[in-house]
């Protein structure tokens, strides 16, 4: 298989859904299933994830100072759909295929909103899709402003 | 583990509190078991100075995550087909949410029964921060 792969483990699974707060047995012991929104998690298994620190590169979070907001940086979180085929298992490695969907912009209060969609398949080892994911990112336009959230 | 037609009405619904008063802690939780170590979650300092927020606030993949456990604590764990949410509005540390899920239709397809459900997460001010549907297999 091709993708990047997202070795799928007991302990992750145990860890994730306490984060979230379930403690289904379901998502217990070697033979878990995985929580619905679990694949995010995929995130620990791509080199390239932006939004872990890196020995010996920067980080833009706080240190001694208040740390820096990327241009651009200011996306969040639009909306988030999951299709499911079948339950996804400990034990068993996904393989993720991310492709670039389609963006489009609106006019918010405070100017243009730029969207877009990244949508990601997980597929088992035989290549049987597993989890689609459909990412809805939101980029205010220009640079990162303080906001009045609330 | 999944519910058969006559164990669920169309019109029927569940509400369960998700988390009461959330702790930054319980942020920080889900930073490091999703992997998504975005400092405006968890990192104060940077939220207010660098982000011009009033503060940290949860990943909207926190919330998701909490209102998934409505649908699977009813259709069962392995049964589901789709979710999925838009995030409304965020959700701060000291935010009280509860989440009502609820049956919109039961449809016979092929493959048998499925339940499409609508959702609806709010906080203590009765404002949604997580809307979406679902839907889940039944037994045939």
């Amino acid at each position: 298989m091709t993708g990047q792969p997202f070795p799928v483990e007991a302990g992750h699974i145990m860890m994730f859904a306490r984060a979230i707060g379930d403690e289904h047995p379901a998502y217990q012991g070697e033979s878990a299933i995985a929580p619905p929104t679990f694949t995010m998690a995929s995130a620990h298994h791509d080199p390239g994830y932006h939004l872990r620190p890196r020995p010996d590169e920067d980080w833009f979070g706080s240190g001694g100072g208040p740390g820096e907001m990327a241009e651009g940086g200011g996306g969040l979180h639009a909306e988030q759909h999951f299709a499911y085929h079948r339950p996804v298992r400990a034990g068993e490695t996904l393989y993720a295929h991310t492709v670039p969907g389609r963006s489009w912009e609106k006019h918010g209060r405070s100017g243009r909103l730029l969207f877009s969609e990244r949508i990601t398949e997980y597929r088992d080892a035989d290549g049987e899709p597993v989890v689609s994911a459909v990412t809805v990112a939101v980029v205010p336009e220009g640079p990162a402003t303080p906001k009045d959230a609330r | 583990m999944s519910l058969s037609p006559d164990e669920i009405k169309v019109g029927e619904s569940r509400e369960r509190v998700l988390v009461e008063d959330l702790r930054r802690t319980r942020i920080v939780q889900y930073a490091g078991a999703s992997g998504d170590f975005n400092p405006l979650h968890t990192d104060e300092r940077f939220a207010v100075e660098a982000a011009g927020y009033p503060g940290v606030f949860a990943h909207g993949m926190l919330t998701m995550g909490m209102t998934g456990r409505v649908l699977t604590d009813w259709a069962g764990p392995e049964s589901l087909l789709r979710y999925g949410v838009r995030f409304k509005a965020q959700v701060w540390p000291g935010d009280t949410l509860t989440a009502t899920v609820t049956v919109e239709s039961i449809e016979e397809t092929p493959d048998g029964p499925v339940v499409h459900f609508t959702l609806r997460t709010v906080n203590q001010h009765g404002a949604e921060v997580v809307t979406g549907t679902a839907a889940a297999r039944l037994e045939p």
